[in-house]
């Protein structure tokens, strides 16, 4: 076969970005612990928090979903700053910008399985660690599913600013500061949602549908600004 | 097919790298990227991939079958591009799936047979010797199948042996009508073009 003549038309995108959320999910799991370490520091933010406030239980059961959530959010935060950092220090960011690929699915993808690797885990332990902080029993289903609905924001937020740090060296500092304030509305609604208990003046349903909205502009917009960024940086 | 750049001109930093560079390559034809360190090569090549900006000039390449230049072109840079993580056959099934263009390739096991790693195709790259890690590299050549190869000095760190099997893999891409622009020190055994470029005070 003569190559340089004959190329179909449009090489398989599916298996592409199958191939690299295959990859993502393997390397992110070999790093010693991978989620187990992302949910172990989750813990310990917890534990730290409710060392901090003492043994008061209604105080503790009261702000408990505040606890959960900006340890939740820390604990996401983590390690998302090296998201794009790796692939650049080996070289492979070169590849993915040459693969044509469309950059903004990649890192949609990218996003997904950090997300399932650091969020999810997150999502599924707060109600155990809840109990800790005695959370009322009405409090630890909302509490996950406001996680559940948040952490992909957080993830997709935090892609932003990995994306604008790729090429520091130490730009993790830089990275929280760039990203943390952006985190904001996601956190009040978040909290929102995961306090909206059976005695909150709130209902769930209205804190929860505007996480949910946030998480879906983040969905439609982060991957396009990272992706502008990489393009910018990269160069 | 054919590729050209005619008064190509990149900048870094306020600085000209190099500037009117002019070049044609046809298929089955290779250009080598000489010069002292500084002179510009690595760009070159970067620039020809779509990774940098040009600041003038045009690189222009016919026909274009589907996508950008940088979708034809395979570009092998300083970095091995590889996950340390990851075995050398999971890293090259990754890549397959990920630059494919649509021209088929090597099966990955054939690809390592011929570039002598098979017996550390299940390793995982961070075991690898700094040669074995770039014959894992350069596998990536034979596993997808595009036109235009962009070296950027591809016989770092191999031995004599895995030299010759590279300049035999090169040799079988030229006449199978592909081309080559590589930047390098060393001896290639290119039969084409040469280019020098020079430094800039």
């Amino acid at each position: 076969m003569k190559i340089g003549q004959d190329a179909q038309a449009n090489p398989a995108l599916g298996s592409s970005l199958y191939a690299l959320f295959v990859r993502d999910m393997r390397a992110g799991r070999r790093i010693g612990g991978g989620t187990s370490l992302g949910v172990v520091f989750f813990l310990i933010l917890i534990t730290l928090s409710a060392f901090a406030i003492g043994p008061d239980l209604a105080l503790l059961g009261k702000i408990a979903p505040a606890i959960l959530w900006i340890s939740g959010l820390l604990a996401t935060l983590l390690g998302l700053d090296r998201l794009f950092q790796a692939d650049h220090e080996d070289g492979s960011l070169d590849l993915l910008l040459t693969s044509g690929t469309p950059l903004e699915l990649i890192v949609l993808v990218k996003c997904l399985a950090h997300w399932i690797l650091t969020g999810l885990p997150l999502a599924a332990a707060a109600p155990f660690f809840g109990l800790m902080l005695d959370l009322p029993a009405n409090e630890l289903w909302s509490v996950a599913l406001s996680l559940l609905a948040g952490t992909p924001a957080l993830t997709l937020i935090g892609a932003i600013g990995a994306a604008l740090t790729v090429s520091l060296r130490r730009g993790g500092l830089l990275f929280a500061v760039l990203i943390l304030p952006l985190c904001v509305p996601v956190l009040i609604f978040g909290v929102a949602a995961a306090g909206a208990g059976a005695g909150s003046m709130v209902p769930f349903a209205t804190p929860f549908l505007i996480l949910c909205a946030l998480t879906l502009i983040a969905i439609a917009g982060a991957p396009f600004a990272a992706a502008l960024a990489l393009r910018q940086t990269s160069t | 097919m054919r590729l050209s750049g005619s008064r190509l001109t990149v900048e870094r930093g306020g600085r000209i790298v190099f500037s009117n560079l002019s070049f044609g390559l046809d298929a089955g034809g290779s250009l080598t990227v000489t010069g002292p360190n500084g002179a510009g090569k690595s760009t070159l090549l970067r620039a020809l991939a779509g990774l940098l900006p040009l600041s003038g000039g045009t690189i222009s390449c016919t026909p274009l079958s589907g996508g950008t230049l940088a979708e034809q072109a395979h570009y092998v840079g300083h970095a091995d591009a590889l996950k340390n993580l990851l075995t050398v056959t999971e890293n090259l099934q990754f890549l397959a799936a990920m630059l494919d263009a649509g021209y088929g390739g090597m099966p990955v096991e054939t690809a390592l047979a011929e570039l002598g790693l098979s017996h550390a195709a299940d390793l995982p790259v961070a075991y690898l010797s700094a040669g074995q890690k770039r014959r894992a590299a350069l596998a990536k050549l034979l596993v997808v199948k595009r036109p235009l190869w962009l070296l950027d000095e591809p016989l770092t760190a191999l031995d004599a042996a895995s030299q010759a099997r590279m300049a035999k893999v090169m040799a079988a891409h030229l006449a199978h009508g592909g081309m080559i622009v590589a930047a390098t020190h060393a001896k290639l055994g290119l039969p084409g073009q040469e280019l020098r470029l020079g430094v800039l005070a």
